[in-house]
């Protein structure tokens, strides 16, 4: 800890970086904190507690911070593949930021919870995490640490793909009916980076906006489409969800098809091309007549 | 499109939405139809410039407006007027039938097909399959019962 607040001091008082987005002590645990004077690095802070993907705050979709020009991130090593991936997709440049790569053996579920590392407490994200450091890094920091628990839980996916097409409606039907449209799963999101998302527009309106089950289905069958070889897994989307719908289940569902079909696998490697901008000749296609 | 559709199989007759490319299918079935192959009256058909522009959303916009059953087409690989619009095109569905596939629509009720030019004759075979295929399987009534929950 102490070496991330120098460090974060450091870049902060001969300019590599205008601002450091870690994480801080809040009211209910840690949380975001955006350090622009070295005399406040000291505020910063690291443990499994720190389940944030900081990464969205390079997102140029966030005007307040794009003024900052040159950002240092905090980052775990699940953090780094969304900062990969906005390098891939070119919504940053590389050389705009800085990496404060954290050595991870993963976080609990939420922010405002003990701390301690269970099967049990264990967030969803960290149970097959291979990466116990991230590889896209400027600077490496924090003690070595081993795998983190083993979460157990029912294979989800496996359960939904025995049921029937009618059988699996119901289920995201009971599951959708409580969406309020709030839209934080899009706000969260780090790769969810359009200036005009597709469900604000209304002329036409593709997406109906109230909080109706049948836009509320057209609304998470058009994000999880538009996150088909972009979403990092992070879970923060599921997290932000107020009425818990577990969005990671259909995310987790496209990226097992886009890396079995397309060999691609996320992590934070940038010039990995994104699978969705590419094709190749010989894409398997025995779903087409 | 209120739909007055009856849940009775044998007086049920499908809807279908064909999205089509312009340059091969659109035309392939232009000449199904000045060659007087029969085909089932159910496809109604939307001309776009390429399946590189069908967005998946497409096809869920007319399951919610009432379509039983969706037709996407267009060139081969190969053959694309725009080089490689279908090749992305083929990617993009791929993706669509699984996500669409787990939150429960049936994939049985969407064709993927490419059909040049000069394929009437398949043209004719699809929307006869894809008929056939959706008049067993029934009215996709998930959407209007929907309206009744809420
Ligand atoms: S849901 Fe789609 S359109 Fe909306 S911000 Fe995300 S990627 Fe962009
Ligand atoms: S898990 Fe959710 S928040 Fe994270 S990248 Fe994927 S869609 Fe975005
Ligand atoms: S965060 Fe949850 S409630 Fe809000 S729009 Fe997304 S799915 Fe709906």
């Amino acid at each position: 800890m102490q070496a991330l607040q120098e460090l974060a001091r450091k870049l902060l008082t001969d300019k590599t970086a205008n601002v450091v987005i870690g994480w801080g002590q809040g009211p209910r645990g840690p949380r975001p904190i955006f350090v622009t004077q070295p005399e406040h690095a000291d505020r910063l802070i690291f443990d499994t507690r720190c389940v944030h993907n900081l990464a969205t705050y390079l997102n140029p979709r966030r005007a307040h911070l794009v003024p900052f020009v040159k950002k240092a991130v905090v980052v775990k090593p699940c953090d780094a593949r969304a900062v990969a991936g906005l390098i891939r997709e070119t919504q940053v440049k590389r050389e705009d930021v800085v990496l404060i790569g954290m050595r991870c053996g993963g976080v609990v579920r939420d922010s405002d919870m003990d701390g301690k590392l269970t099967e049990a407490t264990v967030s969803p994200r960290c149970m097959d995490c291979p990466d116990r450091e991230p590889k896209l890094a400027d600077h490496l920091m924090g003690e070595e640490a081993s795998a983190p628990p083993k979460g157990k839980g029912p294979d989800m996916i496996a359960k939904l793909d025995a049921m029937s097409p009618a059988e699996r409606w119901e289920f995201w039907q009971k599951e959708l009916e409580r969406c309020v449209r709030c839209h934080a799963c899009r706000e969260v999101c780090p790769m969810c980076f359009c200036d005009r998302c597709i469900a604000d527009k209304s002329m036409p309106q593709w997406i109906e906006s109230s909080p109706h089950p049948r836009g509320n289905l057209s609304w998470q069958m058009t994000r999880v489409m538009h996150m088909a070889g972009r979403c990092v897994g992070c879970g923060e989307c599921t997290r932000a969800c107020p009425v818990d719908i577990p969005l990671g289940l259909i995310l987790r569902k496209m990226t097992q098809t886009v890396e079995e079909r397309f060999g691609y696998r996320v992590s934070d490697d940038p010039t990995v091309p994104a699978p969705m901008g590419a094709y190749r000749l010989d894409d398997k296609q025995e779903f087409i007549l | 499109m209120a739909a007055k559709t009856s849940t009775d199989k044998a007086s049920f007759k499908p809807r279908i939405a064909a999205f089509v490319c312009n340059w091969c299918t659109y035309t392939g079935a232009d000449l199904a139809g000045t060659s007087r192959l029969q085909m089932a009256p159910n496809v109604r058909i939307i001309r776009l410039p390429c399946t590189g522009r069908i967005d998946p959303l497409f096809i869920i916009k007319a399951f919610e407006r009432g379509a039983d059953g969706v037709i996407v087409s267009g060139c081969h690989p190969a053959d694309c007027h725009y080089t490689s619009g279908n090749y992305h095109a083929r990617r993009r569905f791929a993706v669509a039938r699984d996500v669409f596939g787990f939150m429960g629509i049936d994939p049985k009720r969407i064709t993927f097909s490419w059909v040049s030019a000069s394929e009437g004759g398949k043209w004719a075979e699809v929307v006869n399959d894809t008929t056939a295929r959706v008049q067993e399987l029934g009215p996709f009534s998930a959407y209007r019962e929907m309206e009744a929950r809420v």
